[in-house]
């Protein structure tokens, strides 16, 4: 039992005040943006609960034509579900593809030996700082190259983009492997002096092991391909296969401000992803900071 | 380990011999590729895939290379998609490739060999015939109108062609195209050079007349041209990157060549990049800074506060602090883009009802700062407040017990026992968030995308550019490309960007090791 002070009300009540008023705060562009997509008009001002709703910038976010008061029909600025779905895409295929390729790299590194283990993962380490924004001249040239032998890895394919994300992978081999370590070795040992091969020992033992810290992967990797911007703006350019965070920079040009339609689609589609990643709050939390704090 | 890698070397079974013959084909495959490219001059990029060729085969096939199966595809990433284009990138930066200089020397050439120019001679008008996906051509001359010209029957085309065209009474098979649908096919017609029967030819002149036209410029020794009207010779400059003619003149457009240090020698010397460049390392370093700083302070304080038991609905609190992190930061910046907006965003209008301003948010260079800091430091406390739950856990009970039996206050508690026991763990996660934020991009781009721009720059450069930015305007933005310069910088940046990843390195090392 910790000692309590005798004030100790008093400063309950000051902080829960000072965290209500934090959180105001902190809330306030989620409210407005929300309260945005009701109100009718891309410039509209009014209060934070919309004296006269309308749902037209919704319709548009939907893809549906809206049918204004005086009987002219807007079409949709942007096919939102469009690029939302080739998001979805993109950053699926790419986050199956590194979970792969990062679960054997990282097997290797925390159970296998071979020479210059120590340095390859220092590399890694180091080159994970190095920003994929900077060597975007060489990555856009070498899609450009790439397109003229194979066509849907050029410029303007989500199969570049998907292949470029593969990139990214140390960062995850790190918190695999930091996992992996965790597993007691003598386990797949038992399994090799029955005659299991490494892959089998790897394939049966080690990794329905380690389930959480894949889910974990799966979803920091999707999440972060979903809100990748700097190279997909490069390499996507028809507006058919844009992805939604270059797309979404299509709204709030200064010369066509699209704020009402901007609010509505982003509403759409930042939901899915954010409540994806409440549910996994916990897991996610606990994977930043253990494969964190391991370095 | 020994039994496991004994295992693995087990062979003979059907198996592998069809993994070796998937694998004989996949070389194949890719050999053949690097042939075209070695062919087509891209001695770099055929290096590359011959070396993932053959370190590829030798990890499968070796019984050595066993343990480098599995790490041979992760590293094969790193090493195209991070690697390859470092040293790309370094290599690009002594070269002058551009806008205006994109293409190779033979390229260049070749675009000058296809300038024509009309020389005397007869003019035709001309019909398109269809026939199936085969087009011919029915010349008919202006001054003998019985004299009809076929050529013989041609396809899609992608290179110059030439097609011999005969005399003819007779009218072509298939159906005569209308004027409207012959314009949709004159990118073929452009290609093709007609070879009339007394030898002399024929290119599109018009979109309704073929006329006697002749190349501009005939290939002479050592890749100059000469101008076949006056015999000027054309000579490429390997400085400049441009053909120059006899006066130096300079004729467009541009080759890529190696200019050496140009690059870094503008960066430093060059009074419109250096001032600039100066200013926005200056700005980064500051920015970056602070980010860490402000995200920090209030991630420490709310984790701090999140676990203080008394407090009650900890859960809660817990869930909505952490939000923003959970929105994808694309999206909560366009947001906060609109709301700043100096004539209709709500921040404004909230402060002209309450204090009666409207601060410039985008003009004005220290606002627009500050604005970027407020909005980098809403996206980034939430994960220094997880990474602080996580620390702060590891901190034993007893500590605070101890200490408030002494009657301490938690000011004195946050000084004299939370931060000296979480601060090493800390430092190389501060100087993790250091390095990002020093490349955060993707906050300018979608924010500010740099402005207010910087008086006196000669290329574009913002108040709140970041070096990143900065970098990806020159290389992508609007007003010219300067893949080169943007190179050079890229490359300064890689430098610093590798010093703080080994005093992170040094530090993990120290503080958990």
């Amino acid at each position: 039992m910790i000692v309590q002070p005798r004030n100790l009300k008093y400063r309950v009540w000051v902080t829960r005040v000072f965290m209500i008023l934090f959180l105001c705060l902190i809330m306030f562009p989620f409210l407005m943006i929300i309260s945005v997509s009701f109100r009718s008009g891309n410039f509209a001002t009014g209060d934070l609960i919309p004296s006269n709703p309308s749902l037209e910038h919704w319709y548009l976010a939907f893809g549906i034509p809206w049918e204004n008061a005086d009987g002219s029909v807007t079409p949709p600025p942007f096919p939102v579900l469009l690029w939302l779905w080739n998001s979805i895409k993109v950053s699926f295929v790419s986050t199956v593809l590194i979970l792969l390729l990062s679960t054997t790299g990282a097997y290797a590194f925390a159970r296998l030996r071979f020479k210059f283990k120590e340095h390859m993962l220092t590399a890694m380490m180091i080159l994970q700082m190095f920003p994929a924004v900077l060597a975007l001249v060489a990555i856009y040239s070498l899609f450009d190259k790439l397109g003229n032998y194979i066509p849907w890895l050029g410029l303007d394919s989500l199969g570049s983009v998907t292949v470029a994300y593969l990139g990214g992978l140390a960062l995850h081999i790190w918190l695999i492997k930091g996992y992996f370590e965790t597993i007691d070795q003598s386990l797949e040992e038992a399994a090799a002096i029955d005659g299991a091969t490494p892959w089998q020992a790897f394939r049966y033992v080690l990794l329905p092991l380690s389930v959480p810290i894949l889910a974990v992967v799966f979803i920091l990797a999707f999440i972060t391909s979903i809100a990748e911007y700097p190279v997909a703006s490069v390499l996507l350019q028809s507006m058919d296969n844009l992805t939604l965070a270059v797309g979404s920079r299509q709204y709030l040009n200064p010369q066509n401000y699209l704020w009402g339609d901007f609010a509505a689609a982003a509403v759409l589609s930042g939901l899915p992803i954010s409540i994806i990643f409440l549910l996994c709050q916990r897991w996610i939390v606990g994977g930043l900071t253990a494969g964190g704090v391991k370095g | 380990m020994e039994a496991i890698s004994s295992a693995g070397n087990k062979s003979g079974n059907p198996g592998r011999w069809v993994a070796l013959g998937l694998l004989a084909a996949i070389d194949l495959t890719l050999l053949y590729g690097v042939t075209i490219m070695y062919a087509n001059g891209e001695t770099a990029f055929a290096l590359l895939v011959l070396l993932i060729i053959t370190t590829g085969t030798w990890v499968f096939i070796s019984h050595k290379g066993y343990s480098y199966r599995y790490v041979y595809p992760a590293l094969l990433g790193v090493s195209v998609f991070i690697v390859f284009p470092l040293l790309y990138t370094v290599n690009v930066a002594f070269t002058n490739y551009s806008s205006s200089n994109l293409l190779p020397l033979e390229r260049v050439k070749a675009i000058h060999r296809a300038q024509t120019y009309k020389t005397p001679g007869e003019s035709y008008s001309f019909k398109v015939w269809q026939q199936g996906e085969n087009y011919q051509l029915l010349f008919i001359s202006n001054r003998d109108t019985d004299k009809h010209l076929l050529s013989t029957p041609f396809g899609e085309l992608t290179e110059p062609t030439e097609v011999t065209a005969r005399l003819s009474s007779a009218l072509p098979d298939g159906k005569e195209l209308a004027f409207r649908d012959t314009i949709k096919i004159r990118h073929i017609l452009k290609l093709i050079t007609i070879v009339l029967p007394d030898g002399g030819s024929l290119s599109m002149a018009s979109l309704r007349e073929f006329g006697p036209q002749a190349r501009i410029y005939d290939e002479g020794p050592n890749d100059t041209l000469i101008d076949s009207r006056n015999g000027g010779i054309l000579t490429p400059d390997m400085t400049t990157g441009y053909y120059v003619d006899n006066s130096g003149e300079q004729i467009g457009p541009g080759f890529t060549v190696f200019n050496g240090w140009n690059n870094f020698i503008r960066v430093i010397a060059d009074p419109g990049i250096q001032g600039p460049f100066l200013q926005i390392f200056t700005w980064t370093l500051t920015f970056s800074a602070l980010s860490v700083l402000f995200t920090l302070i209030i991630g420490l304080l709310m984790a701090c506060l999140v676990q203080w038991e008394p407090l009650g609905g900890n859960g809660v609190y817990r869930l909505l602090l952490i939000l923003p992190y959970a929105v994808p930061a694309f999206i909560s910046i366009l947001i906060f883009r609109g709301l700043f907006n100096q004539n209709f965003g709500e921040i404004n209008m909230l402060l002209n009802m309450l204090f009666g301003i409207q601060p410039e948010w985008f003009s004005n260079g220290f606002l627009a700062k500050t604005m970027v800091l407020i909005v980098n430091t809403w996206l980034g406390y939430p994960y220094m407040m997880i990474l602080c739950i996580g620390l702060l856990k590891s901190i034993p009970d007893d500590l605070y017990e101890a200490s408030a039996i002494d009657g301490a206050t938690p000011i004195q508690n946050l000084f004299k026992i939370t931060l000296p026991l979480i601060i090493k763990p800390l430092i190389p996660l501060l100087i993790a968030s250091f390095a990002f934020n020093f490349n955060n991009l993707v906050l300018i781009a979608l924010l500010t995308d740099g402005a207010p721009n910087i008086i006196g720059a000669t290329t574009p450069a913002g108040a709140t550019d970041l070096l990143v930015s900065y970098t990806f305007r020159i290389a992508f933005g609007q007003y010219g490309q300067d893949y080169g310069l943007a190179s050079a910088i890229a490359s300064f940046i890689f430098l610093m960007v590798g010093v703080i990843a080994w005093i992170n390195l040094k530090a993990t090392r120290r503080f958990t090791g």
